[in-house]
């Protein structure tokens, strides 16, 4: 029997995880990819820390992400994840006015968020001398900051892990019942776990689980996707802030937003969708990321763009965050419908739940819990004399794997070895950014696919970009002549 | 730190063909740094023939060109330190390098020449939209896992782009029972040799499809198929109702090559936006004093036998540079590319420093028939080259001009290389 069983290894579950492994509690983490951060929300989206001016007073949204926001330093500084306060400004252009810079001021106070100014367009382009022409002034967000949101679950699952949650990759849990006092937790393959408790992070599946148990509030996601554009890292410092535009009804808005590792982000949209998991970019799509990014940004280097993407954010027909347990499902908790700033929020909500659970179950807290966890060396970021004393303790540092981005073999073996480590080239690429620069994995592949296969003992032809059927080599050369 | 007379940074064909020059203008103190654990550079994975005609007047394959140099290396005493990786250059030629036995190290150089090669452009680059599973390779990518590796990416393959790395790509994945469906290429000609139109793609019927890209891609986890459309050559974009849908498990993007210069920037260098390279004089000197550039870093080649000519030159020219302990300077005249020529080397010529011939290398902005090349100066034509049937992008055009062209006139503005067409 276990005290908890959380579904969904993205930041949500993974947060409420970490809290959990501070108690003395049997705790299982069930994921259906085959890495933790996969699931489609947590490592494709915007990566900002808000400041909480945008969601309605009152509600969640509005009430974890003024918790949440504060949190991050001490939690980014145990866990060793990029985290930077590079500040926001919300935008306003010739054609809007500023009475929707005003509003959210007063919205912010409302909610409680500190360290807002408004700037007419003087001082907006004195901070911000690349903006676009047709800016008029700015709300000023100076608690707004960046994040890794990958590298912030991978974070929080590791630390979880090591200090006791067990985690289980590439297991998707179909079906929840009770059984007597407690719960059974069926997975794919059939096997059934018994737990005094349940949490629901399944993100973009979480309707499916509260609504099988629970009859309180009927939920549904609508799943909203999001197009982005990544540049390369040689504009990291066209803007200091996060440049937002005035918010609308789908959303905050086409951003342009450096990045904790340099390149710049551009978008989203905000297009609803029928399908889940339906992350494919559109030409459509992409076309209208560029015409209102050039707003904010007139002269966007396409020359230098490195990649595009989509996420799919898990938008709740309830309109907020549905947390806590349901009067008619006791021991079971939702942490359902995280959509934006799920991200910010979510250290809050783990905490929230963490503490929900704990108290149900009577759980004591542990002497000897560990609230640090390493990161990866990052060869790239470390002084000479660093670099020089890594490579004598481990030769493997001194062997770089992808050239663009400046990634040792070293830093790859320790992705692979580590707490929950990498069994893909896509997880190799979030754990180290191996693949992730100019060349997006041209060089690096081959030899990333070789040092998988070594650590895991895999054939190159079993080594996948991302799980599942991704496989990368469908075979070896002249093996068809031969028949085999 | 160590100091080192010549340093050359890459061990590939530019930078082994620099090395030999060097070592026999008779630089003691050189080396070469070489990021791989063997030198080549890309000629490794480059097993077609083809290599040489120009150099040694034979076909070679790729390891088999490279094998001469590296010969001829070993036999003077060339030192080409593998496995060893620059992390930066600095303005005044310090190089920072690492290698997993020698560690970190420093070298302070008196000349460098830079000899890294280039790079694919990726998918990214291009902004194609769809899905992103596995089964995309740059065409380069896919090369080296067939031939270095023994392994295939694919067995039904489209490839966009018709860069010669994409044309030889079809042609070997073919030799390996691949079916290759379509090269599709967005221009109204290919930027690939002519013989490798014929010799990979015609004599196997693989299609070439000009003014046609690929505007999705399909299949979640493994590529599924693309749908390639009519691209209208005026505005480059996809014409509606041209789509088809092309089952395929594999795209092979051979979409132009960048040349790396991540550490020349860093040095201070400047990079011309026409060739993606350093700007250089005759003798291939950068902007950066000391340092100079030949090879696919300093433009995009058609044929290594240009390349080793051209670091051969670095070479002699660094060293040269480093025995008479001169500064370069003098007079710089900047060269200008007229009607029909682009990423014109070098940009600049220095007047008070030119004895030998210069040879302006470039690529055809276009196919033109019957056109020859004209080099001005100040607007007045000095030299009018021999008439060429046929001139396309994907061939590099050459003109050697001697230096007795060159009217010694101290208010002498600049240099013209233009194409002139019937």
């Amino acid at each position: 029997m276990r005290d908890c069983i959380i579904i969904g290894a993205g930041v949500i579950g993974s947060a409420i995880a970490r809290e959990l492994s501070k108690r003395e509690l049997n705790v299982l983490v069930l994921e259906r990819r085959e890495d933790v951060a996969d699931g489609g929300c947590s490592k494709a989206n915007t990566a900002i820390v808000h400041a909480g001016y945008d969601a309605k007073p009152g509600t969640n949204k509005a009430k974890f992400n003024v918790l949440g926001n504060p949190m991050f330093d001490q939690l980014c500084a145990d866990l060793e994840i990029p985290f930077k306060r590079n500040t926001s400004l919300v935008v306003a252009f010739e054609g809007d006015g500023m009475q929707g810079i005003y509003d959210l001021f007063e919205r912010g106070l409302k909610n409680g968020v500190p360290d807002m100014q408004i700037l007419d367009q003087y001082t907006l382009r004195k901070l911000e001398p690349n903006i676009g022409r047709t800016a008029i002034g700015a709300l000023r967000l100076g608690t707004g900051g960046i994040v890794c949101p990958y590298e912030m679950t991978m974070a929080l699952a590791e630390n979880a892990c090591e200090n006791g949650v067990e985690f289980k990759l590439n297991t998707e849990v179909t079906n929840i019942e009770r059984a007597g006092d407690h719960w059974a937790v069926t997975t794919a393959d059939g096997t059934r776990y018994e737990t005094k408790t349940v949490v629901n992070a399944a993100g973009l599946y979480s309707d499916k689980f509260n609504n099988m148990v629970s009859n309180e509030v009927h939920l549904d996601i609508l799943p909203r996707r999001g197009q982005y554009y990544m540049v390369d890292k040689a504009y990291e410092h066209v803007f200091n802030a996060t440049i937002f535009q005035l918010p609308t009804d789908k959303g905050k808005g086409i951003l342009v937003s450096r990045t904790v590792d340099g390149t710049v982000l551009l978008g989203p949209t905000a297009e609803d969708i029928d399908d889940k998991e339906d992350t494919r970019t559109t030409a459509e799509g992409l076309a209208d990321v560029l015409e209102h990014a050039r707003k904010s940004w007139e002269d966007i280097p396409m020359r230098s763009f490195i990649g595009n993407f989509a996420g799919v954010r898990p938008r709740p027909s309830t309109g907020d965050f549905l947390l806590g347990e349901p009067k008619d499902a006791p021991g079971f908790f939702n942490a359902a419908g995280i959509e934006s700033p799920g991200l910010t929020s979510a250290p809050a909500i783990g905490q929230y739940l963490g503490d929900m659970i704990s108290d149900k179950l009577g759980a004591k807290m542990k002497e000897n819990f560990n609230p640090k966890r390493h990161a990866i060396p990052k060869f790239r970021e470390l002084s000479n004399e660093e670099r020089a004393k890594l490579i004598a303790e481990d030769p493997a540092y001194g062997r770089i794997i992808c050239r663009c981005e400046t990634v040792t073999e070293g830093e790859i073996r320790n992705a692979i070895r580590r707490p929950l480590g990498a069994r893909n080239l896509d997880a190799v690429k979030r754990r180290t950014r191996a693949g992730m620069g100019r060349c997006q994995s041209g060089f690096c592949s081959p030899r990333v696919v070789e040092i998988l296969c070594e650590e895991l003992g895999l054939d190159p032809t079993e080594v996948t970009k991302f799980g599942g059927d991704s496989q990368l080599l469908v075979g070896r050369i002249g093996a068809e002549k031969e028949g085999k | 730190m160590r100091e080192v007379d010549v340093l050359i940074i890459g061990g590939g064909p530019a930078g082994l063909a620099a090395a030999v020059a060097a070592k026999e203008a008779g630089i003691d103190n050189l080396l070469v740094l070489e990021r791989e654990d063997k030198p080549g550079g890309i000629l490794k994975q480059c097993i077609h023939n083809g290599f040489g005609l120009r150099m040694f007047g034979e076909e070679l394959t790729g390891p088999e060109y490279a094998q001469r140099y590296i010969d001829k290396a070993e036999a003077l005493g060339v030192p080409i330190q593998c496995d060893t990786m620059v992390l930066s250059v600095t303005g005044d030629r310090v190089v920072t390098s690492i290698n997993p036995e020698k560690g970190l190290e420093q070298f302070q150089a008196k000349a460098i020449v830079l000899a890294m090669g280039c790079r694919e452009r990726p998918r990214g680059a291009l902004g194609i939209p769809g899905w992103r599973g596995a089964g995309i390779y740059s065409a380069g990518t896919a090369q080296r896992f067939v031939n270095l590796e023994g392994l295939m990416p694919g067995r039904k393959i489209v490839i966009l782009g018709s860069g010669d790395i994409g044309l030889i790509m079809a042609r070997r994945m073919t030799f390996e029972g691949c079916e290759v469906k379509a090269c599709v290429e967005l221009m109204p000609f290919s930027s690939g040799l002519k013989r490798n139109i014929v010799q990979c793609l015609d004599d196997y019927g693989i299609p070439l499809m000009l003014n046609h890209t690929v505007v999705d891609i399909a299949g979640r986890d493994r590529v599924t198929g693309v749908t390639i459309a009519e691209i209208d050559p005026k505005t480059k974009k996809p014409i509606a109702g041209t789509e088809q849908y092309i089952e395929c498990d594999t795209l092979l993007l051979s979409v132009g090559l960048i040349p790396e210069n991540e550490l020349s920037t860093g040095a201070g260098v400047d990079i011309s936006r026409s060739t993606q390279g350093p700007v250089v004089d005759e003798t291939l000197a950068t902007s950066v004093e000391g340092i100079f550039a030949a090879g696919n870093v300093l433009h995009v080649h058609d044929l290594v036998d240009f390349v080793s000519e051209e670091a051969a030159t670095a070479g002699r020219t660094a060293a040269e540079y480093v025995k008479s302990g001169a500064k370069s300077g003098g007079k710089r005249v900047p060269v200008e590319e007229g009607f029909g020529v682009g990423g014109c080397v070098p940009q600049y010529i220095n007047l008070d420093a030119v004895k030998e011939p210069v040879k302006f290398m470039f690529r055809p902005r276009d196919v033109y028939k019957a056109a020859r090349i004209c080099v001005d100066v100040d607007g007045e034509e000095v030299l009018r080259g021999k008439p060429h049937m046929i001139m396309a992008p994907g061939e590099m055009a050459e003109l050697t001009v001697d230096p007795e062209v060159f009217p010694s006139r101290p208010d002498m503005g600049k240099v013209t290389v233009r194409l002139e067409v019937k």
